[in-house]
């Protein structure tokens, strides 16, 4: 067996694609029992520098050396002989196996002919016991959640040698709760003589678990040094290569008529269970009401209700006091509802589409844009390059394919399409979720441009800082129906937190 | 980076593609010819005659254009469906459905002019194609029936409903006082044939009608408003749906757009070849359409060229067959064969991974070569 890392040391790692520098001239080190951050905004080169080191890519330009030994890592088996692991950004296991065989799959280098679940299992209980791991050795994948899943991923590195961990944005997809976790498990890792890579753009995360920090931008090293000497809005600033100030949305006394009333509103969740249970909420034009909540209470299917996916069971919801309770989601949409919705990869944009043809989704049989039956070439060319245009999107022509956009700039697609359509009522959900700090900033300031037009807006989101920041009003989701509603200013964070929860004081 | 890197990056993708598919095919020749070895055949004649006998005479070249308009018909059907996310595998069904529909209506209507009995035998097929499709597509739409398993089925039940027709009513009386009881229709009236139009072949109107309607394809898919919700359907329907698109309606539509296709591919065949309704009437033409389909890109002008290639493959091995005399399973095979590599190499062109490592190996090939000619010099 190869020698254990003790130092791996990564030069002058230059790597193209087709158009694209994706690293120019990097180099990063990184010593046992280290927890190096790599910080960058989406489309940084983070993911690149990764794959280079886990031999899915190989370098066009610099080495790579491992205890002061240069290495070629020509696949990712060679990686795991030198004891590289990579837990990835998707997770890499097959659902209808369980634990023990996905591990197994990638055991056979010892096995290569039997293969030995016994020996298998015992190995990842070991590693379990060792690093304080609840895993059950026998269930499926499908059956454990994100985050079990992850520590599924941890234990089949380190089962197959890894004392080398790259976790590319580990916590992209877990609750604050299970972040902790992970960054406490993590640290215990280290401090058993491994060392850690974590990619991250969330720069609280970074500060708590990292001992040093790696900044990339536009696939250059901007900068490196110890977590301790820099402060949460330095990093930011480097990162972004400019300053950040998430912008907070600025008081105001006097809002317009009420634009949604949800009245009584039940339905069901995807389970059968009852997802809404008697939800009441009123929403004025010119207004943000953030809906607060832990996520599974009811935030799904209320933004399903609104734009006419779900069935509403009893109750009705009005838009411009016009009943649209049970109607069509393309009636709804004549109606005057705009719609960011959480999963913006499968439900606001159509990913095999060009960013021309998905600009136009929800206008497609609008008289500017098609006569009865054809589509007006000319016409959704200069609609698509000027909303390119205005809202920045980044991307080769309006032909690109939505799918190779960054998702930060997906999102500008979807903002585009959805604003310029002028609904009186937005309901963006999670609309930050997933991006970089630069793209969260445009996403508000957006927002708030559209409060300032006069759209009454329903904000849902998990981070509550988002809702404070943009709140006029604060409406706190529980069980399927608003809690209690607070105002947007003055309200401090254990207040919400409390009320998410289910505690009402008396 | 300099953009001269790039540029020659670009050729060398051009080559590795075009040497791709050169490599497969070679690949699925080679072991085809063990298969000529094993029967006593002469691989090498095989070929010759395969890929070169059919340009040397009007008929073979006409014969391959034959062979294209059914496959071109089904490809298109097998797009317009795939493309709006339902995987029809029904089209050998639709066919038949369509043929027999068409034939009904050429029987019925003997003396009508032709102008007007063609575009009604065609139409008739169209609706007989399209309402078997149509089933598959209502029940994935409204029972959740998954299609591949539906339409699957229905060919079975295609097969027997088609024969019962051509041996019971729509027999052809003479069989019947005949006693000679031939599964087939009577022949049409001329007025449902379609123009032959090199006397000594087969080659008839259906390849510009095919041609036509690709092109129309094209301008529905690409074009128009019901297209792009077609193609929003099947690329995501989560978003569709959240977008106004009612998208059970547009599944359906799909499913009777593909098999009305394939209905037309059954009106090209007793129009334009056989005359009548018979047995045996599509020669796989519903499952090939499908390669076809898939090799054209899923873009109806990808499966115009697509189309004619297998036409190739089809009349090149009939004729390698008379040529050298070895079993007619063993030219299944090569025709297997070459679909397998020709697909296959498809997949090689569209893996990113794959064209990075063999352009890797290029590199440090030419890399060592220019350090070797640098050292003479
Ligand atoms: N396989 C690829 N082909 C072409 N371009 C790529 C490929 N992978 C990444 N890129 C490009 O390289 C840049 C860096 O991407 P990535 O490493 O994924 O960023 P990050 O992980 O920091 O978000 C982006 O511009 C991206 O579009
Ligand atoms: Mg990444």
């Amino acid at each position: 067996m190869v020698e254990k890392i003790n130092h791996l040391e990564m030069q002058h790692i230059t790597k193209r694609f087709p158009g694209v520098l994706a690293l120019d001239d990097v180099s990063i080190e990184l010593k046992k029992s280290e927890i190096l951050a790599l910080l960058g905004e989406n489309g940084a080169g983070k993911t690149t520098l990764m794959n280079v080191l886990y031999g899915l890519y190989h370098q066009d330009e610099g080495s790579i050396f491992i205890n002061d030994k240069i290495i070629e890592i020509e696949s990712p088996i060679n990686a795991m002989e030198n004891h590289i692991g990579m837990v990835h950004q998707h997770f890499m296991l097959v659902p209808n196996l369980t634990v023990i065989e996905n591990i197994a799959l990638g055991y056979f280098q010892d096995t290569r002919f039997k293969l030995d679940l016994n020996l298998v299992r015992t190995k990842i209980m070991e590693i379990a016991k060792k690093y304080g791991m609840a895993v059950d050795p026998e269930a499926y994948i499908w059956q454990l959640s994100v985050g079990e899943q992850q520590r599924v991923e941890l234990v089949k590195a380190l089962t197959l040698g890894a004392n080398l961990l790259i976790l590319d944005e580990p916590t992209a997809a877990l609750t604050p709760q299970q972040t902790d976790e992970l960054i406490e498990l993590l640290k215990e890792m280290a401090r058993q003589d491994n060392s850690i890579i974590f990619i991250s753009h969330k720069l609280n995360e970074v500060k708590s678990v990292s001992n040093r920090i790696s900044v990339l931008r536009n696939g250059k090293l901007v900068h490196e040094g110890d977590t301790v000497s820099y402060t949460v809005s330095e990093l930011a600033e480097e990162m972004a290569g400019r300053q950040i100030n998430l912008p907070k949305s600025p008081e105001k006394l006097e809002f317009g008529e009420v634009m949604l009333d949800m009245k009584d509103i039940w339905a069901y969740n995807d389970q059968g269970g009852w997802g809404l249970q008697g939800l009441n909420l009123q929403l004025k034009a010119g207004e943000i009401m953030g809906i607060a909540g832990v996520s599974g209470n009811g935030q799904r299917e209320l933004a399903d209700v609104v734009s006419g996916v779900r069935k509403v069971e009893k109750g009705n919801i009005l838009i411009d006091n016009w009943n649209i309770t049970n109607h069509t989601a393309s009636q709804i949409i004549e109606r005057g509802m705009g719609y960011i919705p959480e999963d913006r990869l499968h439900e606001g944009s159509l990913p095999g589409f060009s960013v021309r043809e998905n600009l136009i989704l929800k206008d497609y049989n609008s008289s500017q844009i098609s006569s009865s039956i054809f589509l007006k070439k000319k016409v959704i060319d200069k609609f698509a390059n000027n909303l390119i245009e205005t809202y920045n999107i980044k991307c080769p022509d309006m032909n690109t394919s939505c799918a190779s956009l960054s998702g930060g700039n997906i999102q500008k697609v979807i903002l585009a399409r959805e604003i310029t359509r002028n609904p009186k009522v937005l309901i963006a959900a999670y609309p930050i979720r997933g991006l970089d700090i630069g793209a969260a900033e445009y996403v508000h300031n957006r927002l708030i441009e559209a409060r300032e037009a006069g759209m009454a807006i329903l904000l849902i989101s998990e981070e509550l800082e988002e809702i404070l920041d943009l709140s006029d009003r604060i409406g706190v989701i529980y069980e399927g129906a608003i809690l209690k509603v607070l105002p947007g200013r003055g309200t401090d964070y254990k207040e919400i937190g409390l009320l998410m929860a289910g505690v009402i004081d008396e | 980076m300099s953009k001269n890197t790039e540029i020659k990056r670009h050729r060398q993708e051009r080559m590795l593609n075009f040497g791709i598919v050169i490599v497969s095919l070679l690949a699925a020749l080679i072991i085809g010819a063990l298969l000529f070895l094993i029967a006593k055949g002469n691989p090498f004649k095989a070929y010759a005659v395969m890929f070169t006998k059919p340009f040397t005479s009007t008929f073979g070249m006409t014969e391959i254009l034959v062979r294209a308009a059914p496959l071109m018909f089904v490809g298109l059907g097998i797009a317009i469906a795939f493309r709006s996310g339902i995987l029809n595998i029904g089209a050998e069904g639709q066919i038949l459905m369509g043929a027999i529909a068409g034939a009904a209506v050429a029987l019925a209507f003997p003396d009508m002019p032709k102008i007007i009995l063609l575009p009604m035998v065609f139409l008739a097929s169209f609706i007989g194609g399209a309402l078997w499709g149509g089933i598959a597509g209502w029940m994935r739409s409204y029972l959740n029936v998954n299609e591949i398993l539906s339409t699957v089925m229905l060919n079975y039940i295609a097969i027997q409903v088609y024969m019962f027709f051509i041996r019971g009513p729509l027999i052809d009386p003479k069989e019947v006082s005949y006693g000679t009881g031939v599964p087939q229709t009577a022949v049409f009236s001329k007025n449902a044939w379609l123009t032959r139009l090199i006397p000594g072949t087969r080659l008839h109107t259906g390849i510009f009608i095919a041609i036509v309607l690709a092109v129309l394809v094209y301008i529905l898919l690409w074009k128009t408003t019901i297209g792009y919700r077609m193609r929003a359907v099947g690329i995501e329907p989560k978003a569709a749906r959240a977008a106004g698109m009612n998208v059970k309606a547009y599944l359906l539509l799909a499913m009777l757009l593909s098999g009305g296709f394939a209905g037309m591919a059954g009106a090209i065949e007793i129009t334009g070849i056989h005359h009548r309704a018979m047995e045996s009437i599509s020669a796989g033409y519903g499952f090939s359409g499908i390669v076809v389909a898939l090799f054209g890109g899923l873009h109806p002008l990808g499966i115009i060229p697509s189309s004619a290639l297998f036409g190739l493959l089809i009349v090149g091995s009939d004729m390698m067959q008379r040529a050298v005399n070895v079993p007619a399973s063993i030219i299944l095979s090569i025709q297997g064969l070459v679909i397998l590599s020709l697909v296959s190499s498809q997949n090689f062109l569209t893996n990113p991974r794959f064209k990075e490592k063999i352009l890797k190996i290029f590199d440090s090939k030419s890399k060592t070569r220019n350090l070797k000619k640098g050292g003479r010099a």
